[in-house]
């Protein structure tokens, strides 16, 4: 069964929203996926970003009040 | 019955743990009302940052080592027998020697490790310094190397956030100092699109390394290692040649939290602002191991233990928690052999490190001095 993991990287400055999402995903199975809350601006970007040069696939973003959910399934 | 407190991990947090609660509660201690048990891997106390310096041959390996009895209070009972399971619904640790400790409080304080053995190649064909066997080995490589392509390649997750860039800085002042830097080329690659987690010390840091003619490659997450063709791929797609390879190996924590379901990867599920376990209100987690979302440091540890040093006192003597850990992270950064500067940062305040300075580099290397001083919690 695929699993989602959830992390709250809500203010975390260091190592920071995308930084968690890609220690996550080295410990997640193939079809699991990861759903990282992230108050940076910037992950809206550089994670969907990251996900297309690496070849894994962007779920979904969901924008909530002052934070986005950003969703990811490992696929290699 | 004396009330037991049992510490998994003698080294930096569980140490101030340790030491803290010696001083809170030492009336209840001498009286026998309660008792604290610590075990270790190893009766080696290692100060880790001091690592950093082996390379070069900056530091005398006598200076990175203590005896861990002498730098724990006598108070605190220590045994160096490994914790090999950890079960926190029947509040029982047992041993490597096949011991079972009971607890009333349990602090899981074991740190993280290198895991160069997670990516092909990498244990065979990179140097790195986050281990003292493996830092003298690059300090012999270096002593051997006349020029030729440097990597630095930084992996995630990994423990002292700025040690990486630290080390680019000073391996380039190294070639410089010793003549050769027009025959070397070092290029740092790092795993997300800047070059350090940090926003303003990766804004820093970019003119510090066009100026210093040092290459980088962003997005860069190491797939492999190949140690004959002396190359490192990424899986990004990326494949950079080096004739040496210095590499921050990616972490995990102990296998023992593994081995007791604890979490995966060795990271331990817990509560951001009173360290607790997430599920169990009688085991704190500290330092390296927790898989709260900062920074893997020294500071970090620090901070947190003295959380729990006043919470268990509080909780201990008077039944409830004292206060909650801010998410308080402190670090020096070495920008060169001869510089350094510093930057802090909570949960809620973001990181502002001021221009480097000499006088920064020196309160670094008195800090390095200090720390013997900070273990023992006198600072
Ligand atoms: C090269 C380098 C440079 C660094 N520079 C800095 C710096 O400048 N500033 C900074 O803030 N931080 C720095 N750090 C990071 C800092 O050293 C760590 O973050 C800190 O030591 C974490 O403390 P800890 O107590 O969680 O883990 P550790 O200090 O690693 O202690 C964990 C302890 O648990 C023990 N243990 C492991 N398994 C078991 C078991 N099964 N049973 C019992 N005991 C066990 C280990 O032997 C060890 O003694 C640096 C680290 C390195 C490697």
């Amino acid at each position: 069964m695929a699993e989602r993991q959830v992390i709250d990287a809500r203010g975390a400055f260091c190592p920071g929203p995308l930084m968690e999402l890609i220690a996550a995903l080295k410990l997640a199975a193939v079809g699991d996926e990861v759903e990282v809350w992230s108050s940076d601006q910037g992950s809206i970007k550089d994670i969907p970003e990251w996900i297309k040069k690496v070849g894994h696939e962007m779920v979904g973003i969901e924008e909530r009040k002052g934070y986005a959910e950003i969703v990811v399934r490992k696929l290699k | 019955m004396a009330k037991k407190i049992l510490i998994v991990g003698g080294g930096l947090a569980g140490t101030i743990v340790g030491n803290g609660l010696c001083r809170k509660i030492g009336s209840e201690l001498s009286r026998g009302d309660i008792v604290i048990t610590m075990l270790g891997a190893t009766n080696q106390h290692l100060y880790q940052p001091g690592l950093l310096y082996v390379p070069f041959g900056r530091i005398r390996e006598s200076e990175l080592v203590r005896d861990q009895r002498k730098v724990i209070d006598k108070r605190v009972v220590f045994h160096v027998d490994p914790a090999v399971n950890i079960d926190v619904d029947k509040q029982e640790v047992t041993t490597e020697s096949g011991r079972v400790h009971g607890y009333d409080y349990l602090v899981i304080a074991t740190g993280s490790r290198v895991m160069p053995q997670t990516i092909p190649g990498m244990a065979e064909g990179a140097h790195w310094f986050y281990e003292l066997d493996a830092a003298r080995k690059m300090r012999d490589a270096l002593d051997k190397f006349e020029g030729g392509k440097v990597v630095v390649n930084v992996n995630a997750p990994h423990k002292c956030p700025v040690a990486p860039l630290e080390i680019t800085f000073m391996l380039q002042e190294l070639f410089e100092q010793r003549g050769i830097a027009d025959k070397c080329e070092i290029t740092y690659t790092y795993p997300i699109g800047r070059l350090h987690a940090l926003e303003p010390v990766a804004e820093w840091a970019l003119p510090e390394m066009e100026q210093r003619g040092i290459k980088y490659e962003t997005f860069f997450n190491t797939k492999s290692v190949d140690p004959k063709a002396r190359t490192i791929t990424s899986e990004e797609g990326s494949t950079l040649p080096f004739d040496l390879l210095v590499t921050i190996p990616p972490h995990q924590g102990q296998q023992v939290i593994e081995d007791s379901d604890l979490g995966k990867g060795g990271w331990v599920p817990t509560n951001k602002l009173t360290l607790h376990r997430e599920g169990s209100e009688n085991v704190f987690v500290v330092g390296d191991t927790t898989n709260i979302p900062i920074s893997k440091a020294g500071s970090t540890a620090h901070f947190e233990a003295d959380t729990i040093v006043d919470n268990l006192a509080s909780l201990l003597t008077e039944g409830r928690m004292a206060r909650d850990y801010d998410g308080k992270v402190y670090c020096f950064v070495e920008t060169g052999l001869t510089t350094g500067t510093y930057v802090w940062f909570n949960y809620t305040t973001p990181p502002n490190p001021g221009p480097p300075s000499q006088m920064i580099h020196w309160l670094k290397l008195a800090y390095n001095r200090m720390y013997w001083l900070s273990a023992r919690g006198l600072l």
